[in-house]
């Protein structure tokens, strides 16, 4: 396929690939426990941006949906003992249909009112779970010892995890340089740009805009499930936590909205930054603050974000970087 | 029955016309300029601890403590409209969203580091009110009291004042009322300050009637968006009602039902709302 000719798609597969593999030189774990939580972000980050990048729906609880991946996942492999690449796509599978429910009903809400609503429903589905007795109430539920066994140990289900996520993050950015490429992308851009206007020109708003939700909510479904079960525990609190949301918002803005390499150098840079952060004996305390300062700064003065503003700086770049 | 469901109804009235004002900052300010300021529940908490500071270190009465807490919120709203909103108020919805939230992020961090997370209380009481069969705090009475004077002085000062009309002209539409000479900059940077200024009023009034941290804010913003959607987005009358029906809501359901399914039934009304009737239960069709 000539798609994978384009440095647009390459570039930023090598990248995420390129860190993938490094912890695996060695055996080492706590470079792997790094690894994880960046490629996650790229992951999710990349998720979020069909749907706030190249649909401009600012999706302010795109959280929901890793949550309920990974509680009906952590569910199938702790209750009912399934496989973990069996809980995986129930969980993505779960995702998507909630976005496929809610999707054409709160898709017609414009600008703040969607942010809005957004905000209800993972506000709704934590305040739910909650009162779930099955999915362990307000305590969450843990994963029995036991169960890593059939793995073959503790060790090789944390990489098993890990390599699973590697995956599903090669493959998000994929999805995203194609349907950023495709007629149904640039149906999308089109509702970005002006809905009403796009709709005249045949663009079916309420079936592309529901289809990008879905899919922006198919990949943090299946990545819940890894996650909580590489953490063997899951609440309420931590499964459908709005700040982790924002957090996500500002890799897309920070890398470049609306663009497939952005959110990868986004999510990268924000949690080396964050990294930096909290083990300088100067900042420790204080990333939050300096958190929200670069936020700041970069809403104000460079609101494209790096890959947005570098093509527009440097038009020979616009080949390479997508 | 009756007997259990009097006293929550008036609790939950009481509490109503408190949430009303919580959530009347975040109403007005996106009336007026179609901005959500996300960092209202910090503003919140800040107005907490400032009538919290003033009572323990000073020995400030919380009441007068309200004053000095108003012009505070005033200043860091002024302030906060040059620094983090001015730029990004005719960009895109998320610029303004992720300002604000930038200035929640810097509140928040700061106020952790300064304050820890530990729970505070402001160690003030006005003894017990009985009202027929129904006993309750005075410092309940009095926050819903103090509410509805503020309130009442916002409508008096929209509807009034020439500033309050200069507020409403440019909140109508910002060009005309530009070319009739009003200084839109300023008038909104004012009413941002008033926005801003109404949360930590609300803050300190919570502070008198429960524990809080510096986090406690974010609960309140909650609760803030389930009101102003009720109520009608941009309505800050609209937000008393709204405030009242949250209030009432977690005053009647906890007799029926687990207090944990209220969070359940606020936000899925929320969505609800959202999704049938977004000009709020009161708005007009737009």
């Amino acid at each position: 396929m000539s798609a994978w000719r384009q440095p647009g798609l390459w570039l930023p597969l090598l990248l995420v690939a390129a860190a993938a593999i490094w912890p695996a030189f060695g055996n080492n774990a706590s470079l792997r426990e790094t690894i994880f939580t960046m490629l996650m972000s790229v992951a999710l980050a990349s998720s979020l941006n069909i749907l706030l990048g190249y649909t401009g729906y600012v999706n302010f609880g795109s959280i929901v949906f890793f949550g309920l991946g990974g509680y009906l996942g952590f569910y199938t492999v702790s209750a009912l003992g399934w496989h973990l690449l069996l809980a995986v796509p129930i969980g993505g599978v779960a995702a998507a249909t909630l976005a496929l429910l809610l999707g054409s009903a709160v898709l017609r809400l414009r600008g703040a009112y969607f942010a809005l609503a957004t905000i209800g429903i993972n506000e709704a589905m934590k305040a739910l779970v909650i009162n779930l007795d099955f999915l362990g109430g307000p305590t969450g539920m843990n994963l029995n010892f036991s169960i890593y066994q059939e793995y073959g140990g503790p060790a090789q289900a944390l990489w098993l995890t890990y390599w699973a996520l590697a995956v599903i993050t090669l493959l998000v950015i994929v999805v995203s340089y194609l349907v950023k490429k495709s007629k149904f992308g640039l149906g999308l851009m089109a509702i970005r740009e002006d809905e009403d206007a796009a709709e005249v020109m045949g663009v079916v708003a309420p079936r592309a805009k529901t289809t990008a939700y879905v899919i922006s909510a198919f990949f943090p479904g299946l990545i819940g499930v890894l996650f909580f079960f590489k953490n063997g525990i899951i609440e309420p609190e931590s499964a459908f936590r709005l700040h982790l949301s924002v957090e996500l918002l500002v890799m897309v803005m920070l890398g470049g909205a609306g663009t497939v390499l952005g959110p990868v150098l986004g999510a990268a840079f924000y949690q080396r930054l964050r990294g930096l952060l909290l083990t300088s004996e100067l900042f420790k305390n204080t990333q939050l603050v300096v958190a929200g300062v670069l936020l700041l700064l970069i809403v104000l003065f460079i609101p494209a974000g790096a890959v947005g503003w570098l093509r527009h700086r440097f038009a020979p770049l616009r080949r390479l970087l997508e | 029955m009756l007997d259990m469901l009097l006293p929550s109804i008036v609790d939950g009235l009481l509490i109503g016309v408190v949430y009303g004002l919580v959530a009347m900052g975040l109403t007005l300010i996106f009336g007026i300029m179609n901005v959500i300021n996300l960092a209202h529940g910090p503003i919140i908490a800040l107005g907490m601890f400032g009538v919290y500071l003033l009572f323990t270190n000073t020995g400030v009465n919380p009441y007068l403590g309200l004053l000095i807490v108003a012009g505070g919120g005033l200043i860091f709203g002024v302030i906060m409209y040059f620094v983090a909103v001015h730029r990004v108020l005719n960009a895109p919805h998320l610029a303004s969203l992720l300002s604000t939230f930038a200035v929640n992020m810097i509140i928040i961090g700061a106020g952790t580091v300064v304050f820890s997370t530990n729970f505070r209380n402001v160690d003030f009481s006005l003894g017990a009110v009985t009202f027929g069969p129904v006993t309750t705090t005075g410092a309940r009475v009095a926050a819903a009291v103090v509410a509805l004077l503020v309130t009442a002085a916002l409508y008096l000062f929209l509807r009034r004042t020439r500033l309050g009309k200069n507020i409403r002209a440019v909140a109508n539409n910002r060009k005309s009322a530009e070319l009739m000479g009003i200084p839109s900059s300023r008038v909104l940077a004012i009413s941002f300050g008033i926005g801003a200024m109404l949360a930590a009023v609300s803050g300190g009034l919570l502070a008198t009637i429960q524990p809080f941290t510096i986090l406690s804010g974010g609960v309140y913003e909650l609760k803030s968006f389930v009101i102003v959607v009720l109520g009608g987005l941009g309505n800050p009358v609209g937000a008393l009602a709204g405030g009242l029906i949250l209030g009432l809501i977690e005053g009647i359901v906890p007799v029926f039902m687990k207090t944990t399914w209220v969070p359940v039934l606020e936000f899925a009304l929320f969505v609800l709302i959202l999704l049938v009737r977004p000009q709020g239960l009161f708005g007009a069709r737009q």
